[in-house]
């Protein structure tokens, strides 16, 4: 489903390329740095499907049981 | 949820309670464990477990009088004919026989400086003296005779060899108890002497020697023992056996008294309570239910007991053992069998997971995977509903505010449209102020069926009585919010539907969800509830019903409604007059299951909603009716031909049985469409309410292929997420592009999740390609604590 060979997607708003930037990530009050993708005008930020159903889903689990 | 409660509610499960025969045995032998490794062929491992508790196996082995068999379960078995019980006896000489000893691990605890001098080298004395022994104790054992064993010597050699008896009472001396052979105690050496040299004395004569030692009597002239704890008159001076029970003592008796003044002479050294918490031993009744109308009958395999059992005919007679146990919830409940826990196990799980305050609560995912269906409480010797266990705790786990916000979410929002302007409603009969009675369909059939809600209502309105004044109330009984522990959320609802009631004039309610009937008598008993099913069983069924020609279904009743008897009886009845032959599934009515809908289950734990369901279908081999919209969508989604009972009485558009049954579940967002439509379509047609302003579904057009339908329903992300998405992305220009596809990639965070949408604009609507969410997010504060992983 999740498709990496495509060129990483572009600021439709700002018309430019997303740049690597360390964002901080949250939930129920725990944060963590994580390097994502970001527009350096805007700020909007890209997680990509495959973080989101993996990674992340794995991490809140597990701070929701704690 | 109070830990004394939990306790009690714990106490209520049987499963751990001995087996009949371990009750039974006055030194509760395990023979269940015994019979299996036997069974198995691992003689080795039983006859270690044996040695645990029987001190002279080889011994006890062929002179036990088995109160074990009189009262094992196998006697139970079968129907005219019993069963012959377990050979238990046999097969214990059996781990003797063929069993090779494994090095002793109970080495004997560090000697402790204190003396104890046993009267009489019989079975209870010697008992004693290795118990004792093995506590570190330094014993003397003091004998009239020579050798050791007393009444042991009298059995017939062929019974009890006497090899048997010398090896196996060889055990004492290699305890290091010291041994004084043809030393009476009485006149030569007196008791007082042997207390002035000992801390404690336990007295094991045989009965024949009618002693008394000075110590007080009873009116028959025997010494007066404590029954608990084997203390006489005199302090430190103990007595059993068949001294007490007379030259008729079961052998295995006076082993049990041995050992028990062994443990009161351990107790009264270490100076603690001779009389704490001593209930259970001794031979006693056993708590555990085991159900035997299931087991198959086995034929005894015949003993000579003077040769006893081949290595062979062991493990043939203790596979007959069927290992007593009761988990009749467990084989009833694929939800317990999954989580392989029997409801003690798990209470005590809960309780532990309810109290932690820092960690993590492994189990919150079990306690909200229970369907909260009540079958376990059914199915229990003693009605311990599990599910009710479940449910509290789910109840303090949102009053610790320790709920996981994932766990009810998606069902706490369906629950949210439905009381939303997009779909609840109340309405008096056109034209008046008052109703006399309202149909109240509930958000699941108006989801399923928009149509047959209306169908319904246009019956009511001919099927009552001329003068009835028939409202309608849209809305939701509140059964996600139980489910979910939320009893804020219960109670607001409840206060909702009052309000509403009281509005429409207290009104009857007619009720044709299970759930919603079963949330009505609970919560609003002062409400008057009549079920569709057993209005249109006394008014009768409309014209146009599909006639059923005899064809053979299965029906599947609702675990909400298990309890109603009444209906269960009529939806039979209505199916009996539209032409339908019923054969009923092996569970059904009170001890019907779940579709795995309920309690939220399919969203906590999906494996085992899948695991309910399959279950389910595999019990009818006829098509099913069933009587509740999620019931039936569940069944057909698990790959069972399912109609709704409305379905028959109404038939949609002419379709026949076949395809009606196999139609496929509806999926999440044509749901809450559902919903939305039909309150706009029968508050236009029945109230001529004009509905202005565009379609509230259709503001935004999507196409979605089946492909990504399938996924978007499987991440549980309905079409008004998605819409919602667009809209934003649209409306403010921030998004994503791919840049050889031209395909948006929108980000939008409503309420708690956080949606993504891959989309492209086509005319006036939107493809959409993919969609995902999460629920962390990105903020712009750095990390309060730095651990990454
Ligand atoms: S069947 Fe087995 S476990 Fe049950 S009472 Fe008999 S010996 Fe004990
Ligand atoms: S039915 Fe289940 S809860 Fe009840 S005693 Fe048996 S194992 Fe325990
Ligand atoms: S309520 Fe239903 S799902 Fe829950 S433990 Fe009891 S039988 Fe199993
Ligand atoms: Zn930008």
């Amino acid at each position: 489903m999740s498709t990496p060979e495509k060129p990483p997607v572009m600021c439709a708003l700002c018309n430019r390329a997303l740049v690597p930037t360390q964002v901080n990530v949250a939930y129920l009050g725990n944060a963590f740095p994580v390097e994502l993708l970001k527009c350096p005008t805007c700020g909007q930020v890209f997680i990509p499907e495959d973080l989101a159903l993996g990674k992340m889903v794995e991490v809140e689990k597990q701070l929701e049981d704690k | 949820m109070e830990q004394k409660d939990l306790r009690a509610l714990e106490e209520l499960c049987i499963q751990e309670c001995a087996p009949p025969c371990a009750a039974a045995c006055p030194i509760h032998v395990d023979a269940r464990a015994v019979l299996l490794d036997l069974a198995k062929g691992d003689v080795d491992t039983a006859l270690n477990t044996l040695r645990r508790t029987v001190p002279f196996p080889g011994i006890v082995g062929r002179i036990c009088e088995q109160p074990c068999r009189v009262v094992c379960n196998r006697g139970k078995v079968g129907a005219d004919v019993k069963d012959a019980p377990i050979e238990i006896a046999a097969l214990e000489r059996a781990c003797v026989d063929y069993g090779v000893v494994k090095v002793d691990k109970n080495r004997p605890q560090p000697k402790r400086n204190k003396h104890v001098a046993i009267v009489g080298g019989g079975l209870s004395g010697l008992t004693a003296a290795h118990d004792l022994a093995r506590k570190g104790y330094i014993v003397s054992v003091y004998e009239a005779l020579d050798p050791l064993g007393g009444r042991l010597w009298s059995y017939p050699e062929e019974r009890l060899p006497h090899a048997m008896i010398t090896t196996e009472l060889s055990l004492i001396e290699t305890l290091g108890v010291e041994v004084h052979l043809n030393t009476p105690v009485g006149e030569a050496l007196t008791l007082d002497e042997l207390r002035d040299h000992n801390e404690a004395v336990y007295l094991a004569i045989g009965a024949e020697a009618g002693m008394t030692f000075g110590l007080a009597l009873d009116g028959t002239g025997k010494i007066v023992v404590d029954p608990v704890t084997f203390a006489t008159s005199r302090d430190g001076v103990f007595a059993g056996g068949s001294l007490l029970r007379g030259h008729a003592a079961q052998a295995i008796d006076s082993i049990a008294d041995g050992r028990r003044a062994a443990i009161s002479i351990d107790r009264y050294l270490q100076n603690v309570s001779l009389t704490a918490s001593r209930v259970g031993e001794g031979s006693v009744e056993s708590c555990l239910y085991t159900r035997v109308d299931d087991i198959a009958p086995a034929a005894i395999i015949p003993l000579d007991a003077i040769v006893g059992y081949s290595r062979a005919d062991a493990e043939r007679e203790a596979a007959r053992c069927f290992q007593c146990e009761c988990m009749e919830c467990v084989k009833v409940c694929e939800y317990l069998a999954h989580y392989k826990r029997y409801p003690r196990k798990l209470v005590r799980e809960v309780y532990n997971n309810l109290s932690i305050v820092k960690g993590t609560r492994y189990s919150n995912q079990m306690i909200n995977a229970c369907s909260l269906c009540g079958l376990c409480a059914e199915v229990c010797p003693t009605d311990l509903d599990t599910g009710a266990i479940n449910l509290q705790a789910r109840e303090t786990m949102v009053a610790q505010k320790r709920m996981p916000p994932s766990a009810h979410d998606f069902a706490l929002r369906d629950m949210a449209f439905s009381r939303s302007e997009a779909f609840a409603a109340a309405r008096n009969a056109p034209g008046t102020t008052s109703s006399d009675v309202v149909f109240f369909p509930g958000c699941q059939l108006s989801s399923a069926s928009p149509e047959q809600v209306q169908q319904v209502y246009a019956y009511l309105g001919g099927a009552l009585p001329a003068e009835t004044r028939l409202g309608l109330l849209l809305g939701c009984c509140g059964a996600p919010a139980e489910w979910a522990g939320r009893k804020d959320l219960v109670a607001e609802n409840l206060t909702g539907l009052r309000e509403q009631l009281q509005g429409l004039g207290n009104p009857k309610v007619v009720l044709a969800c299970s759930s919603c009937i079963r949330s009505f008598k609970a919560r609003l008993p002062e409400v008057a509830v009549l079920s569709l099913w057993d209005l249109m069983a006394e008014r009768g069924l409309p014209a146009g019903a599909q006639p059923g020609n005899g064809r053979v279904v299965n029906v599947h009743d609702a675990c909400a409604t298990r309890h109603e008897a009444g209906l269960q009886d009529n939806v039979r009845a209505l199916l009996d007059r539209l032409g339908y032959t019923i054969e009923e599934l092996p569970r059904s009515k009170a001890r019907t299951t779940c579709c795995g809908y309920g309690g939220v289950q399919w969203l906590a734990d999906p494996v085992v909603a899948d695991k309910v369901v399959a279950r389910r279908v595999e019990e009818g081999s006829a098509d099913y009716v069933a009587y509740c919209a999620m019931c039936r969508d569940f069944l057909a989604r698990g790959g069972k031909p399912t109609v709704h009972l409305l379905d028959l009485i109404f038939g949609t558009s002419g379709a026949d049985f076949k395809t009606e049954a196999e139609r496929p579940a509806l999926g999440w967002s044509q749901r809450h469409e559902n919903r939305a439509r039909l309150k706009r379509d029968i508050l236009t047609k029945v109230w001529g309410e004009p509905m202005d302003g565009p379609d509230p579904i259709d503001t935004l057009r999507l196409i979605v292929s089946a492909e990504v339908r399938a996924r978007l329903e499987k991440r549980l992300i309905l079409d008004e997420d998605i819409r919602r998405v667009i809209a934003h992305a649209e409306r403010t220009g921030r998004r994503l592009v791919h840049p050889d596809t031209g395909r948006y990639l929108a980000t939008h965070k409503p309420v708690a999740v956080t949606y993504w949408v891959e989309y492209a604009p086509v005319g006036d609507a939107y493809e959409v390609f993919n969609a995902y969410s999460h629920r962390m997010e990105v903020v712009e504060d750095p990390p309060k604590q730095g651990q990454s992983e």
